[in-house]
């Protein structure tokens, strides 16, 4: 009898306190009038993470970072920072800050003045300031433009300037809402892996808005799947690629192939719907051996797109439905991937490589479309 | 023929458009030329015509005009404490009404361009533009009945016990200037804080700004060029300006000495003179707001 309170004192003991949340979303809900932008949405963020929000065009993700930092307020629901509930706070008495899409700088105030802003709002003694701003300017590789006008910087260094006038304050929380959508794909890129390296640098927790999944997935430690106001899947990198929990999400992160009903019965013996990712599966003539361990269908390739690198397919079944099916171009030219249309082919992929989803595939047309225009 | 679609006058057109490309400053000529004309004929020469004039002087005796330079003009000008008076009382009134002026437009332009919904936005300007339509004298003669001894304001006043007419002042000039030169000073202070991206107040107050920082950090320094365009308008209509006073008034403006010279005294150089008061006036107000970098935000 007497055993049982020490047991559980042990147990307390054992067992880890769960660190608290960079930021915590209990339920929350935003409309606009009619529109819901968000729809009941739990998250957790963790201290120091690279925690990115993908998601197609209207899906909320902006509107969840206005309410993190305090623009908007939810019409339900309750949000914390480091354990701390701050739902009413305006975004002064927040301890987050935010890079804007459209940067948001003031065009009268000189790049240092620009990044001293909250500091001078702070009342930092002015030798201090001085002394951080040439180190927040460092960090952003623009040491010598302290004394430029916004309207004198190209767009990729704007955007180092406002990374550097939030990061100057220190939050705890930074976001960052597309902060890339207005370079091109070189800048881009560039960007991307400095911003990873200052995060690393300064170890601070990261909100980063993206609808470029290629750069969430590059870049965060997790991800949130967003779709019409909702969270579809939270995860790591991999598991939210390799394992998505919806057809959404499979569709979504990378261009995936659902199969279901007829289709998938025919193909894999079960009409549940699975997904299978376009660069798992292999074409081969028609009279290629099949193992124990594969599935494998028939069709005719109906379209190609040479990549460059790869080559896209989309092969016809025979059992209805159709398969987009991803290969590297390793010794075929774009006149022999060209040459393939219309030919009978057999599919073939391991069947470990199906991930069953519950999602119907019609919202998975949709952001195919999108992923389509994206590559073009 | 891959050009066939391109006939002969698309060509020349073509090669035109490629010439002015090429010759912007014949291009700025096309463009300005009529309106640059207008400007130097019409408005320069005037104003040039004023200039000499006022050098020019009325001969006591014959009560006509010596076309010859001399200073007697501003002399009387600078000597006659009368004059002096009506310059400082001027001057002292259209500052009055140029800050009465900006702090009423500023809450209004505010509410307008930032907060006010749509249909709000829009009650809002046609309020202020509405008065605008109505002429010129019949507002004023509006003031003056409302303000004159027996007027409403006096009738509204006695009825909760004060004894206090404004009728015939400088304080009636004052309100009704304010009034009347209000939505020449809304409308450059809304059209300025219109421009004002939503997304910087965000950035202040999600930098720790308070209301009143953002405001005197942000806001201001950008609608300055707002403010100084509507107070321009407000100082310098007022400085011209010689019916109000006439009709609300009791005493006399630099508009008043004007009119007088031109009409019953007939001394157009003395006019011509006292008109380059305000016009002096103006190019001093002006250079203080410039070296305050009032235009920087231009
Ligand atoms: N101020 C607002 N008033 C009315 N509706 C709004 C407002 N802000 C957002 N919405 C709506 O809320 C939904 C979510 O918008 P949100 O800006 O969060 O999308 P998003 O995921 O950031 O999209 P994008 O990738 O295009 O930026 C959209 O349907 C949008 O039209
Ligand atoms: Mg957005």
């Amino acid at each position: 009898m007497c055993g049982v309170p020490s047991l559980e004192a042990d147990l307390s003991d054992v067992e880890p306190v769960p660190p608290t949340p960079a930021v915590r979303l209990e339920g929350v809900v935003k409309r606009f009038g009619d529109v819901v932008a968000v729809d009941r949405i739990d998250l957790d963020v963790r201290e120091g993470e690279f925690f990115s929000m993908l998601g197609p065009s209207g899906s909320g993700k902006t509107t969840c970072l206005r309410m993190i930092a305090g623009f908007e307020s939810p019409t339900a629901g309750r949000i914390a920072l480091g354990g701390r509930y701050v739902t009413g706070l305006a975004p002064y008495e927040r301890e987050v800050n935010t890079v804007f899409q459209d940067y948001a700088l003031f065009p009268h105030m000189t790049v240092a003045e620009n990044v001293g802003y909250g500091l001078m709002v702070r009342k930092v003694p002015r030798a201090d300031r001085r002394r951080q701003v040439a180190d927040a300017l460092e960090m952003v590789r623009l040491p010598e433009f302290g004394e430029r006008r916004p309207a004198q910087l190209s767009g990729g260094q704007r955007q180092r300037v406002a990374l550097a006038r939030a990061l100057v304050m220190r939050p705890k929380v930074l976001l960052l809402d597309e902060p890339l959508g207005a370079l091109d794909l070189k800048l881009r890129q560039a960007m991307q892996i400095e911003l990873k390296e200052i995060q690393e640098e300064v170890s601070l927790t990261f909100i980063y808005v993206t609808h470029d999944q290629e750069e969430a997935l590059t870049m965060s430690d997790r991800l949130a799947v967003f779709n019409r106001g909702r969270i579809e899947q939270v995860g790591s990198p991999a598991e939210v690629y390799e394992r998505p929990a919806t057809g959404f999400v499979a569709g979504f992160v990378g261009v995936s192939n659902v199969l279901e009903g007829e289709a998938a019965a025919a193909v894999a013996g079960d009409p549940h719907p699975f997904t299978i990712r376009p660069e798992k599966i292999e074409m081969h003539e028609l009279d290629a051996a099949v193992d124990g361990d594969s599935c494998s269908a028939t069709g005719h390739v109906r379209e190609v797109v040479y990549l460059g690198a790869t080559t896209r397919y989309i092969v016809e079944l025979d059992a209805g439905a159709s398969l987009v099916v991803m290969q590297q171009n390793l010794a075929t030219s774009s006149m022999e991937a060209l040459q393939v249309r219309g030919k009978a082919v057999r599919l073939i992929w391991r069947r470990s490589n199906n991930r069953p989803v519950e999602a119907p595939a019609g919202a998975l047309e949709g952001s195919m479309d999108q992923e389509e225009a994206q590559a073009s | 023929m891959a050009t066939g679609t391109v006939g002969p006058s698309d060509g020349m057109r073509a090669h035109l458009s490629a010439f002015l490309f090429r010759h912007r400053l014949l291009k700025l000529a096309a463009l300005l030329g009529a309106p640059a004309g207008w400007f130097v004929v019409i408005y320069l020469g005037t104003l040039f015509l004023l200039f000499a004039t006022a050098f020019w002087h009325l001969d006591a005796f014959t009560g006509l005009v010596v076309k010859r330079f001399s200073l007697a003009n501003f002399q009387t000008i600078a000597h006659d404490p009368v004059y002096r008076t009506i310059i400082l009382r001027t001057l002292g009134i259209a500052l009055a009404v140029t800050l009465t002026d900006i702090v009423l437009a500023f809450p209004l332009s505010y509410y307008a361009a930032r907060q006010a919904p749509a249909r709000a936005r829009n009650a809002v300007l046609i309020a202020v533009v509405l008065p605008l339509w109505a002429n010129y004298l019949v507002r004023i003669f509006a003031w003056r009945l409302i303000l004159s001894p027996g007027g409403l304001l006096v009738w509204l006043f006695e009825k909760i016990g004060v004894h206090w007419s404004i009728g015939y002042s400088n304080v009636a000039v004052w309100i009704t200037f304010s009034y009347l030169w209000l939505p020449y000073v809304v409308l450059p202070m809304y059209a300025a804080l219109e421009r004002v991206p939503g997304s910087l107040l965000e950035a202040s107050s999600d930098l720790g700004a308070r209301g009143w920082k953002t405001f005197r950090s942000v806001v201001f320094p950008l609608i300055v060029p707002g403010i100084v365009a509507g107070s321009i308008f407000a100082f310098s209509l007022t400085l011209g300006d010689y019916i109000v006073v006439q009709l609300v008034g009791n005493s006399r403006f630099i508009g008043n000495v004007i009119y007088d010279n031109v009409g019953v005294a007939s001394n157009v150089p003395f006019a011509a003179a006292f008109a380059l008061m305000p016009v002096a006036i103006m190019s001093i107000y002006l250079f203080i707001a410039w070296r305050l970098g009032a235009f920087e935000a231009l």
